[in-house]
């Protein structure tokens, strides 16, 4: 225990720089769990899909719609359990800022599919059946907008060009499961389409896709190459795939961006090596001489090691744990101003993991050119050493 | 009495491991600093660029961009004839009426599908947009099923080849030609005949834009709201081309510029610890030295000087480092999905003597920040005191 006496004795020698590394450290370690959080959240779609459902869209992107003639040949085909399908519709709420999921759908089916996303009561979803321009919104959309039973939504259309008014008929929550996205405005899709067919004759009747759940998933190969055939020489090719691997082409259009975060997360643990390893290197420059009069005494090399190293992955260990403790507090206020946009914005498991290994890694590292140095240095140059 | 610039130099160069580490701090803030500019720039410059100044596009209001965007030939048909449009040698108006949707290819590198824009043109389209420029092969011919691809869709995209033939709308069209259109966007479109496009995707009467050119820009106000006041067209908007691809760019360049500026402040204050600590070591172990240099008849300030002086060269030399490392990215292009146009369009990265200068301008600060309290510290010391430090 004596090198770990002599390690603290050390701390207290330069308290200013010992406090400035500690707050680099904490910093740099902070600044890569936040760019590991935007990537995990950006592909929190991926991981909250559920194993059963299924996507049919249009073969050559989302955006191209299908006909709603397809709904019943997609229902023949053995497997399926339940079906619905949605239109994304976008369109402006307040301003362009306000950026939510709406989207028309079918009320019937679509909780039956969407099978965590609770309706909060039987009545809501009586009511959505029957109230043509009645919408159902998510809890968080509710309360951020203050919304209420029998308010007025007005948005401006925008891939469906008007005014559209809806009536706020019911909440959805997901009832505690994190996995439910609480941001959705959902509302009757027979709604949009009776007016496309007064306004725009020819976009009646299209779907933007369909979801089904699978009674089983090993059957989900069997089932997409089915319906992909049915369709394969129509007009409007489909493509169907697992909900995961739909999620998955939304995350992968941002790739080039994503990457790059990736690599300056990365860029990141190199300044914060940095850091340390100056703070290193410095303190071993001023006490070669001491290294020399501790080997005079009779400390081994390995106790050098012990002294060098055990001093650069504690204070990296004391900066890390810092860096990490200051980082759930300003994600939690990042997840309220991400709401919108990262409906799911939490510290994974794994960024903590990577983080704590790299802080280790660069303990041990940069502590390689001084132990280097203080080993090499013979006793004789040692004690003569100005630093 | 200043003290020399050598003795600076000198100073850094007897800790040179200590003085690299720190410019190699400042170079990778720096140079992420520069990479981010350069993303959103080469984002801006690719897409502003594609519209020129003169020209007019007319679009379905509220549509986010031309896949959405709606308008009947019957509109198309009436705006032609207006006397401000400009005429050609041939006495026709400059004017292109486009069909604008999107199909799938394969890219070669990841072997993924990738959405591309495929625009069907008028002739009048190689007027407006005089930067557009065959390189490879030869153009389109009218009513037959050819097609020209940009120089990017040639590169990143398998089958898209002088003389293959790409499956779409139900038919199959041969690559004739390849073009570049001085790194615009149009370079990650397929090109081909209007008309023969509208009959292929069965569009009946609806293209998607029209696109003209006024013989005074000016006019474009009166035109607009002829277009504005007339009952039949209200559903239709115009706007400077130039400022709808500026639209088109806003939403990609500015989550670029917030997401990179963010994290780049967080870079800059790593750096600046970085550079305090080294210079508040130089300034702990330089004690005897600043002593001396006091007790020879040096004044507080030159002390000053000279150890901010010294940060202030670190920041320079991070600077100049982390500007070369970035210039080379000029090298690479990304692609991504316009969200627009949901099509891949590729950017590089693009390098600006104002991308330069503020670069230059935040290491300056960093260095300053980093060094001006360990030079006050060195400029404060008590003379007897210093040089009775050990």
């Amino acid at each position: 225990m004596k090198i770990f006496k002599l390690i603290l004795k050390n701390f207290k020698r330069h308290k200013l720089r010992l406090s400035l590394t500690i707050v680099g450290i904490a910093i740099a370690v902070m600044a890569f769990s936040l760019l590991r959080t935007v990537i995990t959240a950006w592909n929190a779609g991926v991981d909250i899909a559920s194993p059963n459902r299924v996507v049919t869209s249009h073969a050559v992107s989302f955006i191209m719609p299908l006909p709603i003639s397809y709904r019943d040949k997609i229902a023949k085909i053995p497997g399926i359990e339940s079906i619905t399908y949605a239109n994304w519709f976008q369109g402006v709420y307040k301003d362009k800022n306000q950026f939510f999921p709406r989207m028309a759908i079918d009320a019937e089916t679509f909780f039956q599919v969407y099978y965590e996303y609770k309706v909060d009561t039987s009545l809501y979803l009586e009511a959505m059946k029957k109230q043509r321009n009645g919408c159902i919104i998510g809890k968080k959309i509710a309360k951020e907008y203050n919304l209420k039973i029998g308010d007025k939504m007005i948005v401006d259309g925008d891939i469906y060009p008007g005014r559209w008014e809806f009536e706020v008929v019911g909440y959805y929550s997901g009832k505690g499961d994190p996995k439910v996205d609480e941001t959705w405005m959902v509302f009757n899709w027979s709604y949009l389409d009776e007016q496309l067919r007064q306004s725009q004759s020819g976009r009646g009747g299209y779907v933007g896709w369909y979801v089904f759940k699978v009674k089983d998933p090993n059957t989900i190969a069997e089932i997409s190459e089915a319906i992909d055939k049915e369709f394969f020489n129509s007009d409007a090719k489909t493509k169907t795939q697992t909900e995961q691997a739909f999620n998955q082409s939304f995350v992968s259009m941002s790739g080039a961006i994503l990457s790059a975060i990736e690599f300056v997360s990365f860029v990141i643990i190199g300044i914060l090596f940095l850091v340390l390893a100056n703070t290193m290197i410095m303190s071993a420059r001023e006490r070669i001489r001491e290294y020399a009069v501790l080997k005079t005494l009779g400390f081994t090399t390995s106790h050098l090691v012990m002294l060098i190293t055990g001093e650069a992955i504690i204070i990296s260990f004391v900066g890390g744990i810092f860096g990490i403790a200051v980082t759930f507090p300003i994600v939690d206020v990042l997840a309220e101003a991400f709401a919108r946009i990262f409906p799911i914005f939490i510290v994974a498991n794994s960024t903590l993991v990577i983080a704590v290994s790299f802080i280790i890694v660069a303990g041990i590292i940069s502590s390689l050119v001084p132990l280097y140095r203080s080993i090499k240095t013979s006793i004789v140059d040692g004690l003569r050493h100005i630093g | 009495m200043k003290i020399p610039f050598s003795y600076t130099f000198r100073s850094l160069w007897t800790r040179r491991l200590t003085t690299a580490m720190t410019i190699s701090g400042v170079a990778l803030v720096v140079f992420v600093f520069a990479a981010v500019l350069m993303l959103a720039y080469g984002v801006e410059k690719t897409m502003v660029e594609t519209g020129s100044e003169d020209n007019v596009i007319c679009l379905r209001k509220a549509s986010q961009g031309e896949l959405a965007s709606q308008v009947d030939r019957d509109a198309i048909n009436n705006i032609k004839t207006y006397p401000e449009i400009k005429l050609s040698k041939s006495g026709n108006p400059l004017a292109s009426s486009e069909l604008f949707t999107i199909i799938n290819l394969t890219k070669i590198e990841t072997n993924d599908m990738g959405n591309v824009a495929i625009r069907g043109v008028e002739p009048a389209a190689f007027k407006l947009r005089p930067h557009v420029k065959i390189t490879e092969g030869k153009m389109f011919e009218l009513g037959i099923n050819e097609v020209i691809v940009g120089t990017n869709i040639h590169k990143r995209f398998s089958g898209c080849n002088i003389g293959n033939e790409l499956a779409f709308g139900g038919e199959q069209w041969k690559i004739v030609g390849v073009f570049e259109a001085n790194g615009t966007g149009f370079e990650s479109e397929v090109w081909g005949d209007v008309n023969r496009f509208m009959t292929a995707f069965d569009r009946a009467n609806v293209f998607s834009t029209l696109t003209f050119a006024l013989n005074n820009i000016d006019d474009f106000s009166t035109v607009k709201k002829r277009v504005e006041e007339d009952p039949r067209f209200n559903y239709v908007e115009l706007k400077r081309e130039r400022v709808y691809y500026r639209e088109q760019s806003e939403m990609m360049a500015g989550f670029i510029r917030i997401l990179g500026t963010t994290i780049t402040i967080i870079f800059s204050f790593g750096a600046m610890i970085g550079a305090m600590i080294t210079m508040y070591s130089a300034v702990a172990n330089r004690t005897i030295e600043v002593g001396t240099l006091r007790a020879l008849g040096f004044r507080r300030k030159n002390i000053l000087s000279a150890f901010l002086f010294e940060s202030l060269t670190i920041a320079l030399l991070g600077a100049g480092i982390g500007i070369a490392l970035a210039s080379f990215l000029q090298f690479f292009s990304l692609s991504t999905i316009n969200w627009g146009t949901f099509s891949e369009f590729a950017f590089g990265f693009e390098l600006s003597i104002d991308i330069i200068i503020s670069s230059i301008i935040f290491a300056v600060v960093m260095g300053i920040v980093g060094g001006f309290f360990p030079a006050f510290r060195a400029a404060r010391l008590n003379i007897v005191n210093a040089l009775r430090a050990s």
